[in-house]
């Protein structure tokens, strides 16, 4: 099978990486530990299906395999989805969900900031409206870290904990590679690890407000990009693609 | 858990000019999860501009008990009503 378009390739990974995140966020509808958190978390993933929706749209677009967001969303099979594999890992208890959120929304802000200025017209009117979505998920995940970390004993437990099982995940956030190099040069993607340094002061500052530390660094695992996802992920998409696999085509 | 948490009473300013309305109320643990919780509970479909969370316990509320004293004498007041004059026909928007 011949690569896909460069465009189609990366707008791909950014829609995907909102569309697990999203759905795994949708895991706590009806759950949650109060209603009002239970809206809150619906809130983020509504919005971060919405902006799934827009990126794959690009990417089927620029594909041109008459494949449009709902195609990509739901006939794809794992080793196709190219998100990265922080956005996969499971809710495990709040404070992990908290964990989660918090590493990525603040990325995605500093992400979706930059992207307002790339030369692709499509990338950026996505990314200067989800821009402000995005930095509302940031905010009220700090606002959730600092509230568990320096709250009880038993919170603070718990939110170290779920730090210290997604921080394997962060570096992946950052990695460049050759289809990110080719599309940088025409000024239409991101250099990811030019973000680190702002992102790491955002994330030291939370902490900091949280008395929590910063979690030991251990060896980073990689791969979502390419495919190469945790079990997690097979589960997930069973989940969210079984309406679309028992009954293809099905629309209400 | 819901339980620990104290409640807190919501107004929304539907758009500039207008007043804070209330809207409802959320629980929360302080002032800025109420604020959240508010803007996550009240305003999902573009209902306001600007929000008010004030705790529920901080509100002092007139007692049921005195509403006759308090509200009936008012009611034989017509007076002071606006509606003993006479508009002149080139006065329009009132």
């Amino acid at each position: 099978m011949a690569a896909p378009p460069p465009l189609a390739a990366y707008a791909l990974r950014l829609g995907d990486d909102s569309l697990i995140l999203g759905q795994r966020l949708s895991e706590w509808c009806g759950h949650a530990p109060a209603l009002e958190v239970d809206l809150s978390l619906a809130n983020v993933a509504l919005d971060l299906v919405g902006q799934a929706t827009h990126f794959l749209g690009v990417a089927g677009e620029v594909e041109g395999k008459s494949r449009d967001a709902d195609a990509l969303a739901f006939k794809r099979d794992v080793l196709d989805f190219t998100n990265c594999l922080l956005v996969e890992q499971p809710n495990g208890d709040f404070a992990q969900t908290i964990a989660r959120q918090f590493l990525f929304s603040h990325f995605q802000e500093l992400l979706f900031d930059a992207l307002t200025g790339s030369s692709e017209p499509r990338l950026a009117a996505i990314a200067a409206k989800a821009v402000k979505e995005v930095t509302y998920h940031a905010q009220l995940a700090s606002d959730w870290v600092v509230r568990l970390g320096d709250g009880a004993d038993e919170s603070k437990a718990r939110m170290s904990a779920g730090l210290d099982w997604m921080w394997r995940f962060v570096d992946e956030l950052f990695a460049m590679d050759a289809l990110d190099n080719t599309l940088l040069k025409q000024g239409v993607a991101i250099d990811k690890a030019q973000l680190r340094p702002a992102w790491d002061a955002r994330i030291e500052s939370v902490l900091a407000d949280a008395m929590l530390s910063r979690p030991a660094q251990r060896r980073p695992v990689l791969g979502g990009r390419e495919g190469h996802h945790s079990e997690h992920l097979g589960h997930l998409l069973s989940e969210m693609q079984f309406l679309q696999r028992a009954y293809p085509g099905a629309m209400w | 858990m819901n339980n620990d948490w104290p409640l807190w009473e919501v107004f929304i300013r539907g758009k500039g000019g207008l007043s804070h309305r209330h809207a409802g109320s959320v629980h929360a643990a302080d002032a800025k999860m109420a604020l959240e919780h508010a803007r996550d509970a009240y305003t999902r479909r573009m209902e306001g501009v600007s929000l008010w969370v004030v705790e529920s316990a901080r509100i002092v509320a007139s007692d049921p008990a005195e509403a006759g004293p308090l509200f009936e004498p008012a009611e034989d007041k017509i007076y002071r009503h606006p509606t003993f004059y006479t508009i002149p026909a080139n006065v329009k928007h009132i």
